[in-house]
């Protein structure tokens, strides 16, 4: 039995348990008159009576595709002729992937003996037995835990409050899925970091200030010598940004104040959905916009007053970036401002104040940490961007404040030392890992120095 | 951005209908006030104010004076357009954006309608303290100083300080706050935000002050003192009042206006329309008939 066919006749149990716990709910009371005995709502006794059929089940089910394969791998390889056991742990993997290919019906690698053919056959045999077992160890399962619920069925079953704890018991597990899925990733760069600065030393990853990622092959060969310094990188990727910040933060700011307290309600409401469009922009389609049209121009206009500006420069990077993140601080700018209180706006004005005092002295103040966490949001953005970079700021990894200049980034590195077929055991490739974990931890430093200052500065209402 | 509707919600035009049912009907659109609606020596004169809400008439030519040093109250029902009234005295209604306002209001002759008055500096003479005490998020020092900053009233800081404990003081909070006038406004009692509210306003130095509500968030004896605060402000500024509290009124006014659904019905002195009113709607509200 297909496993999906499985799992759609389960939901059909489920919704059944769920029908038959609210009729046992009602006729334990005698019919629908006698609702006001029952200790919660029929509904509540439908959906116990149907998780209790659920969920068990659906766990048996996971498990069992969580350890189908390397159970069904084991009995095969035990099942092979001990001449072609008794081999080296990778050769041994090679035939088993011969095996489950053939099995499959995919292309084997080697010649296809009598041997393979029995594996793959008894493969093959094994996961009918196996699917068969499962949909009738499911099903049972079901079926017995979702008739035990419905026995248990009475007048003074707290239905309600059993259903809300297994609910929130799932709304636990969801958050707990998103926590753990960061936790992993943080581990992951942090271990592949971890072996690359056996490599390399922590101390010339940190401060080197020359970034070459080459290794040699060959002991001879010549122009080899690699340097993982990581502060040109760490260099571009600041002066990217903080071009884009200087190009986003007045520009959103002051949308912003445009939108929440001079616009007209109608401007306001089609102006924003559009404002927040540019943030839907695919990245790819800025990056070719800032290096096939900017840049140019950037250089021409530069030629013509006399200056040599390369033709990819960060300042074209950073101005593009800018304006794809004007968005990010404009729009949650424009949600703070609007969720300070009339009441202040009232004050003010009933002090005599005009409306830029009202805004620059009493709203803006009252927004700020607001405002902070769409500037955040958007340095945050402009940090980890690669696509623009990749296309409007070069590759070279030069350390320089020159904006007009070629500047490589965190991001870009990343993504040229990992294209392509790689070596996971090289220093060049665990480079990678380890500008990673650098960029991460300083994404999450600026974050804590920022919360901490708006917790400083902020002028908390009500 | 707020609109008529904000308003409404917050209290002053809702239950229209029902009160009209229960009461008795709306009375016609030249309805004549009854009593005195001038006085000898007014600092404010209204004369044929209308007010629209979008398409809602919401006060309906009514001519008020506001006398120099007195306290004028306005009572009235809820929705009778009382605060409305209120808020055209400095074109606080400027901020909503369906309202329109008709008819002459005189600051010491000089129309504040007038096309080309600017309201700022009308709001500077014509002050206004709200219903829920609305301090800013800012130290108690800066929520005093703020409005003699913007309006240039010190030239420096042993000026601004002496305007911060003169108005802390009129307002009777200087004592309460005086060792803590750098923490934040906010972390005061509902009573003491409300003073404070009141001694910022008092110290743009305005000639009127506008009250709408002052102590409908307040307890009894935060209550007290803010009526003893009024009492004592009125030898010093004009004072008008819109409150929900008949006694408040009877305590605190020397002139009460009665306002029904949109019309001001009757005018007179305190004690008269407290001990003997000549409108009979006037009669059934202070009497506790209906509102």
């Amino acid at each position: 039995m297909q496993f999906s066919v499985l799992i759609i006749i389960l939901l059909g149990v489920m919704a059944m348990a769920y029908h038959l716990g609210r009729r046992r709910s009602l006729a334990t009371v005698g019919g629908s008159s006698g609702v006001r005995n029952l200790h919660s709502l029929p509904a509540y006794y439908g959906f116990y009576t149907a998780l209790w059929a659920g969920l068990p089940a659906l766990l048996i089910a996971g498990l069992w595709v969580f350890f189908e394969g390397s159970l069904i791998t084991s009995m095969v390889v035990q099942s092979l002729p001990a001449a072609l056991r008794d081999v080296p742990p990778e050769r041994l993997g090679l035939l088993v992937n011969d095996i489950t290919n053939l099995a499959n019906g995919n292309i084997v690698s080697t010649q296809v003996d009598a041997e393979m053919q029995r594996a793959a056959d008894h493969m093959n045999e094994l996961r009918t037995i196996g699917q068969a077992a499962l949909a009738v160890v499911v099903l049972s399962i079901a079926l017995a835990a979702g008739s035990l619920a419905w026995r248990a069925i009475g007048p003074k079953m707290r239905a309600r409050n059993r259903v809300e704890r297994i609910v929130s018991s799932l709304l636990i597990g969801s958050s707990l899925i998103a926590i753990l899925t960061t936790v992993g990733i943080v581990l992951s760069v942090l271990f592949e970091s971890f072996r690359f600065f056996q490599k390399i030393p922590v101390t010339d990853f940190l401060f080197g200030l020359e970034w070459s990622p080459q290794v040699a092959l060959r002991a001879d060969q010549v122009g080899a010598t690699g340097a993982f310094g990581s502060v040109p990188l760490f260099a571009g990727t600041l002066l990217i940004s903080f071009i884009a910040l200087l190009v986003a933060v007045p520009i959103g700011l002051m949308a912003a104040i445009y939108l929440a307290d001079y616009a007209g309600p109608k401007l306001r409401s089609y102006a924003k959905p559009v404002l927040e469009v540019l943030a839907g922009v695919p990245t790819v389609v800025y990056g070719f916009f800032a290096a096939l049209t900017l840049a140019p121009a950037i250089r021409g206009a530069g030629e013509a007053l006399g200056m040599t500006v390369s033709s990819e420069s960060a300042l074209a990077a950073g101005l593009v970036m800018g304006i794809m993140i004007i968005p990010f601080v404009s729009s949650l700018s424009d949600d703070v401002i609007n969720a300070v209180p009339q009441s202040l706006r009232d004050a003010a004005y009933a002090l005599g104040a005009t409306r830029s005092e009202t805004i620059r002295q009493v709203v803006l103040p009252a927004a700020l940490p607001g405002i902070m966490g769409g500037v955040l949001l958007a340095a945050s953005r402009a940090i980890g961007e690669t696509m623009i970079v990749v296309m409007a700021a070069g590759l070279s990894a030069n350390l320089t404040a020159n904006p007009l200049e070629s500047v490589t980034t965190v991001t870009v590195q990343i993504v040229t030392l990992l294209v392509g077929d790689q070596e996971f055991d090289s220093a060049k490739t665990l480079a990678a890992f380890a500008l990673g974990l650098q960029l991460f931890v300083v994404t999450l430093a600026l974050n804590i120095v920022a919360l901490h200052i708006v917790r400083k500065y902020r002028e908390q209402y009500e | 951005m707020i609109t008529a509707e904000t308003v409404a919600a917050e209290g002053e035009l809702t239950g229209t209908k029902t009160r009209s049912e229960r009461g008795s009907k709306a009375l016609d659109n030249d309805f004549e006030t009854v009593g005195n609606v001038r006085v000898a020596d007014p600092r404010m004169t209204c004369t044929d104010v209308n007010v629209y809400y979008g398409d809602k008439h919401a006060i309906k030519n009514c001519s008020l004076d506001i006398a120099q040093n007195q306290v004028v109250a306005m009572i009235g029902p809820s929705g009778c357009g009382k605060s409305t009234f209120l808020r055209c005295l400095n074109r606080m209604n400027d901020t909503i954006d369906s309202c329109r306002v008709t008819g002459e209001i005189k600051l010491d002759d000089q129309d504040i309608y007038d096309k080309r008055l600017d309201v700022v500096p009308l709001r500077a003479q014509v002050g206004m303290v709200f219903q829920k005490p609305n301090p800013f998020p800012k130290s108690i020092y800066d929520n005093i100083a703020y409005g003699p900053r913007i309006h240039g009233l010190a030239s420096n800081r042993t000026e601004l300080d002496e305007i911060v404990e003169s108005s802390l003081t009129k307002a009777g909070l200087w004592e309460e706050v005086k060792d803590r006038l750098d923490q934040p406004g906010t972390g005061l009692s509902g009573g003491q935000q409300q003073r404070l509210c009141i001694a910022r306003t008092i110290a743009v130095e305005p000639e009127v002050i506008l009250m709408d509500e002052p102590c409908s968030a307040l307890d009894p004896i935060a209550t007290a003192k803010v009526e003893e605060l009024i009492d004592e402000l009125r030898a010093n500024y004009t004072i008008a009042i819109v409150t929900h509290s008949m006694q408040q009124a009877a305590r605190v006014s020397q002139r009460t206006a009665y306002f029904h659904l949109g019309n001001l019905v009757e005018v007179g002195e305190t004690t008269q329309i407290f001990t003997n009113p000549r409108h009979k709607l006037t009669e059934d509200y202070i009497t506790g008939r209906f509102g």
